[in-house]
């Protein structure tokens, strides 16, 4: 195995509605900021792997459109990935690992504005029994939360308490959408939003992009702050609903252990709900002295296809500012947790 | 055959899913510059190739276009085809010309069709103008400019079209 490092990140600010710039422009932006600190040419870039939905903003191609945005010319060597930029910067570490580039750019965006979100994610379902339903993305998590509730070990208050944490840690993340001091009693006192789920227990729509630029060893650049990738690792449950216990997170153990999620200071977990983010505790076995979520986490922003990948910058970003040595960034894509990805990453 | 042997060989889950475009920046300009008739483009800094419709990017450089380029509604061909096939959506006499137009000042070629003039006699370098629909029918829209027809000057060589792509 090659070892491998991200350089750099780069994010907009995360916002309701985006309305100053294109996708193509929120692109530009965070590439042409993730290659400037990199410390790498642009022209080393040997690799591109981008993640995004045409879905989200409605357009078709958006993601073809997007290349507009890196100057691809001369032509790159250039790929996509319909899930969340994790999943493209795993493509880009993986490229590495063959041999075929030594450095690779990963970014995402999503501008999940335009539509109609909740109704937009229906689209992941199966279109012929289980999606006519009509059932959104909420309902879902309801679903999940209320399984995940009537075990009898877990309460609204905790839940609620996810929230007030990941809301009150945004306040330093100057990034995030959603912040503030909120009270658990105060949150627990509003009605339901989806019972069991309230609205604190839900994330924003965000818009916004991202993007990572890695490479290997043998080509980081002097002057570079690298951090290692040590692990990094992912697993899938089956795509109907019905077939899985989504009180547990199998493939996110599974993903945990392959990439070695041990002796970790922070947990950077995408949990776009707040039992989710308990689901993913537990099956990391993440001891009360880790870390979670120091950025707010997807409770605090949450753009489609980039929430994932932000993860692991903002991992990134705690171990460049010496307050973490050893983290774990996870990203999760589809309905309740179905497709997991466990990273682990370690200063220099 | 009674009900209960009837096979099941297709269903049909109809899809709705309602989206706002927000026009921004570039978009929102070349839209309300259309809308009055006008054509906006924007030059690269870098490369100062001119494109039109803009998108606010070099697509080649990998920049921010911010100067804009007034682009002139007459133009040259720069490639066509002959469309002998009816098409659901299109409500045209067959055959007709739909081809690649590279607007004057502008250095991207966009598509239109062109009318006035049997689709045969279309050709490359053929200098062409637009016609636009009645002023009170303008809207934010590409469908303001119904379709483009010859005009009387000399063909533009091949080697004359610049370095477009």
């Amino acid at each position: 195995m090659r070892d491998v490092a991200i350089l750099s990140f780069a994010q907009t600010p995360y916002k309701r509605r985006e309305s100053e710039r294109t996708e193509v422009q929120m692109v530009l932006s965070v590439v042409t900021d993730a290659v400037e600190k990199s410390g790498l040419p642009k022209s080393d870039i040997g690799f591109t792997c981008s993640g995004s939905s045409d879905y989200l903003a409605g357009q078709s191609f958006a993601f073809v459109g997007a290349i507009d945005g890196l100057g691809a010319w001369p032509p790159i060597a250039e790929s996509h990935v319909e899930m969340d930029g994790a999943w493209a910067l795993y493509e880009a570490w993986i490229k590495i690992q063959t041999g075929m580039c030594n450095t690779a750019l990963a970014f995402s965006f999503g501008r999940a504005s335009m539509g109609s979100l909740p109704e937009t994610l229906n689209m992941q379902l199966d279109p012929y029994t289980l999606g006519p339903l009509g059932i959104d993305s909420i309902s879902m998590a309801a679903l999940q939360a209320r399984a995940w509730l009537d075990q009898g070990n877990h309460t609204e208050r905790q839940m609620a308490e996810v929230a007030v944490r990941s809301r009150k840690n945004a306040l330093n993340n100057p990034d995030a959408q959603l912040k503030g001091d909120f009270e658990v009693e105060k949150l627990l006192s509003e009605p339901y939003l989806i019972e069991p789920l309230h609205k604190h227990d839900c994330p924003p729509i965000t818009d916004g992009a991202n993007a990572v630029v890695i490479a290997a060893a043998d080509a980081v650049p002097s002057g570079a702050n690298p951090v290692w990738i040590r692990g990094i690792d992912h697993r899938i449950e089956p795509h109907q609903p019905g077939f899985r216990d989504l009180t547990q997170s199998p493939s996110t153990k599974l993903a945990g252990e392959k990439a070695g999620a041990t002796r970790l200071d922070i947990a950077e977990l995408h949990a776009p709900f707040t039992h989710q983010e308990l689901i993913l505790r537990d099956a990391l076995g993440l001891d009360d002295d880790v870390r979670i979520n120091p950025s707010g986490g997807a409770l605090a922003a949450n753009p489609m296809m980039v929430a994932g990948l932000t993860r692991m910058g903002e991992a990134c970003r705690e171990i460049w500012a010496g307050r973490a040595k050893r983290a774990l960034a996870h990203a999760t894509s589809g309905h309740c947790l179905q497709q997991n990805l466990v990273c682990v990453l370690e200063g220099d | 055959m009674s009900e209960e042997k009837s096979e099941v060989k297709a269903i049909v889950t109809p899809t709705k899913l309602v989206y706002q475009f927000s026009a921004i920046g570039s978009h929102a300009e070349f839209l309300k510059a259309i809308s009055e008739g006008k054509l906006v483009g924007e030059r690269c800094p870098s490369c100062k190739k001119v494109y039109c419709p803009p998108r606010g990017i070099c697509p080649r450089c990998g920049v921010e276009t911010p100067e804009k380029v007034d682009i002139d509604d007459k133009g040259t061909v720069t490639t066509y085809c002959i469309v002998r096939v009816p098409s659901e959506n299109i409500d045209l006499k067959l055959p007709y010309c739909a081809a690649n137009i590279l607007l004057d000042r502008s250095d991207m070629p966009i598509m239109a069709l062109i009318q006035e003039c049997p689709a045969e006699d279309v050709r490359i370098g053929m200098r062409v103008e637009a016609i636009w629909a009645p002023e009170e029918d303008w809207g934010p829209t590409m469908e303001n400019i119904r379709y483009f027809r010859p005009i009387d000057e000399p063909d533009v060589p091949t080697e004359e079209m610049g370095d477009w792509y």
